[in-house]
């Protein structure tokens, strides 16, 4: 029975059994789906458990389809705590499954009944394997004992391999993460990536709050996509309370939501120049990316626009001498962007470092169910905003920018002409800004109703998961970050590429590990 | 080469001059001596830890370094490792998983050991707080110079927090 939700996402929602589980994945990869997401929880304080039924936990899939999202529910037992394992249809639901174990204790199970991978993912040392915090008996403060820390990197051995072990702590201004290379001489025989170490209880902190509240964390999961993640939460919850914002409230997000885009395909384009060797254009693209920040402070309040976007609408408003602004913004914006898009195409020391280095190849990028730029560098067209093309980009559609050869030069590419497009349809919305009501009051929403927001952000796909309790508090969230998909595909970029070149293909890459860590 | 030098030449030089120190800011006064404060001047090396953040913090910490603030110009530079750092620069509530990371890169610091905390999460845990992955503050796992509110503080309160660091107490 697929029940379809509320809200401005097409989503459809279904209890299955084990059976139609791996079926109905199974169907869906034939069909040429992908997985968005997937979380688990603990549903047995609904009292499920206690009158017998199948149940005490969930395991819950977002499937990608053409008509839209799939949301299948799985009811698990407690005495079994283990489900269908999916990583053999869709191999980024590995480190998802991992997540979940560690969280809720959920086992992914293979034909033969044996995990695909054992090893805690969020889980280090802070808590023992025994322990998942997500579940309902435990407080969010609770002091729990460490656990064993060790963990069991794949080794590769033969002549001539040694290993180079990078991080939790980087060598720049760069997010914890760790690397395992396995290498020969200066070639890259294997990346191993181990993340987790920003993991600080984000999702069993939304469960604290009230759904009103819940939104600021939202705009924190992965501050370089707060609009991104600030809308996809209010579209969950807006679609649970059964309103939609106005036009004018709509237009306003798109307006914040491309200014996002821009800001960080320029910041990205400044250090990929720079990583390869460039660093003029780390200076000039720094310096535009700063006047774009300097307007959203000086028209919006915030740098990066952090809680502009709110339930039922937004909290900023544009007057006509911000709209000119803008407008004479995106023009001097894009003169400079080819001036500079001119040097960076014609540098022969770019072209050396960019071009085929870190190839994702069009089959790689749809096995690991790549998603966003990334996706779209290698030879993959898909972006929310056109398809669903949830409002308003129903009326203003973006040209989508893709490139076949899924290298640094290609994902170069794809900024450049994203950018461009971003400031098109900034011209569109800043011309077609209709009067209207910024804000819409949100009813509380009834107890277990369940919403989904789908936003295309500027490194991908951002979905937000998000079901009522009692007296609108949030029940359970799950917010969900591209970068679930492509770190994996960043340990295939890089095989057989020097290891001088990683941070290159990293920087091409740009993967949050704020945003897939929680 | 030609376009890229007329592109310089076009842009010309934007930095602008930095914000003063700000003592309200100071969480443990008088630890470092004038003298030491004198000798170390502003040539400042820094190592940055991201001990949990959203990541927010970092685009601001990045922005110091643009041509509008030129951090560098200053005669402060970010290094890659904690053993050639004075100061390290923290930001996010530490996590759990992060907690030992933190601890060793403030260890393997020479003295002085200056430390800043960066944004709300590292004053005082955040929307964040302290749970059972999260510590909650930086001072709760290594001590704090100085701190800087802000979510995320902008790059001049960024800069006036590192220099309030490094500048010699008055009153």
């Amino acid at each position: 029975m697929l029940e379809p939700l509320p809200g401005a996402a097409p989503v459809w929602r279904a209890r299955c059994d084990p059976g139609q589980w791996l079926a109905a994945c199974l169907a869906i990869a034939t069909a040429g789906g992908r997985l968005g997401s997937l979380w688990a929880s603990d549903e047995r304080d609904t009292g499920k458990e206690r009158a017998g039924a199948l149940g005490g936990y969930s395991v819950h899939a977002l499937m990608v389809t053409y008509d839209g999202l799939l949301w299948l529910d799985l009811p698990v037992s407690a005495q079994v705590a283990g489900y269908p394992d999916l990583s053999g249809i869709f191999p980024c639901a590995r480190r998802m499954q991992r997540a979940a174990f560690d969280l809720v204790g959920l086992r992914a199970l293979a034909p033969d009944g044996t995990p695909p991978d054992s090893r805690g993912w969020l889980r280090h040392g802070a808590w023992s394997a025994a322990i998942h915090p997500l579940r309902r008996d435990l407080a969010l403060t609770e002091q729990l004992a460490p656990g064993d820390p060790r963990y069991a990197f794949v080794a590769v051995e033969g002549e001539g391999v040694h290993e180079i072990a990078v991080g939790p702590v980087h060598a720049g201004i760069i997010e914890p993460g760790h690397f395992r290379f396995s290498i020969v001489g200066e070639r890259v025989l294997r990346l191993e990536q181990r993340l987790g170490y920003k993991h600080k209880g984000i999702e069993k902190r939304f469960e604290s709050m009230s759904l009103l509240e819940g939104a600021r964390l939202a705009g924190r999961v992965s501050g370089d996509s707060t609009v991104a993640y600030a809308w996809a939460y209010a579209m969950a919850l807006e679609g649970m309370a059964g309103v939609r914002p106005g036009s004018r409230a709509l237009r306003l997000r798109a307006l914040l939501l491309e200014r996002e885009r821009i800001a960080n395909h320029l910041g990205d384009l400044g250090f990929i120049g720079n990583d390869g060797g460039l660093a003029f254009g780390l200076a000039q693209f720094s310096r535009l990316k700063e006047d774009l920040l300097r307007s959203n402070a000086a028209l919006f309040g915030h740098r990066y626009m952090m809680d502009r976007i709110v339930p039922g609408g937004v909290a900023v408003d544009l007057e006509t001498a911000g709209r000119d602004r803008l407008l004479a913004e995106a023009d001097s914006l894009e003169a400079e962007l080819r001036t500079l898009r001119a040097i960076y195409y014609d540098h022969a020391g770019l072209q050396d470092r960019c071009i085929n280095c870190g190839r994702l190849s069009p089959k790689t990028a749809a096995a690991l169910g790549v998603v966003g730029l990334a996706a779209r560098a290698s030879g993959h067209a898909m972006d929310a905003r056109v398809h669903p093309g949830f409002a308003p980009y129903d009326e203003f559609v973006p040209k989508l920018a893709s490139h076949r050869n899924g290298d640094v030069a290609a994902r170069i590419v794809v900024r450049f002409e994203e950018i461009l497009e971003s400031l098109q349809l900034e011209r569109s919305l800043l011309q077609a800004l209709p009067k209207g009501e910024l804000q819409v009051t949100l009813a509380e929403p009834p107890p277990g109703a369940c919403g989904v927001g789908w936003v295309e952000g500027w490194r991908g796909e951002v979905l937000v998961a998000l079901q009522a309790g009692p007296a609108g508090r949030v029940r359970r969230c799950h917010p969900h970050d591209p970068s679930w998909q492509n770190w994996p595909a960043l340990e295939h970029a890089v095989l057989g590429n020097i290891v001088p070149d990683f941070p290159l293909i990293n920087k091409s890459f740009n993967l949050s590990y704020a945003g897939a860590d929680l | 080469m030609q376009k890229i030098l007329f592109q310089i030449a076009r842009t010309g030089i934007i930095s602008e001059p930095a914000s003063a120190a700000d003592e309200s800011l100071r969480r443990i006064p008088g630890r470092l001596n004038d003298e030491v404060l004198r000798l170390l001047g502003r040539a400042l090396a820094i190592r940055h830890v991201d001990a949990g953040s959203c990541n927010g913090c970092e685009l601001e910490i990045h922005a110091t370094n643009n041509p509008y603030y030129n951090l560098e110009g200053l005669g402060i530079k970010f290094v890659a490792s904690p053993r050639h750092a004075d100061m390290l620069l923290v930001t996010g509530p530490v996590s759990r998983n992060m907690e030992e990371a933190l601890r060793r890169t403030y260890e393997a610091m020479p003295e002085p050991k200056l430390v800043v905390a960066i944004g709300d999460c590292g004053c005082d845990g955040g929307i964040f707080g302290e749970n059972y992955a999260s510590c909650g503050r930086v001072a709760n796992v290594i001590p704090v110079d100085v701190a800087v509110p802000g979510c995320p503080p902008e790059p001049n309160a960024i800069i006036q927090g590192i220099l309030t660091a490094v500048s010699v107490a008055r009153g």
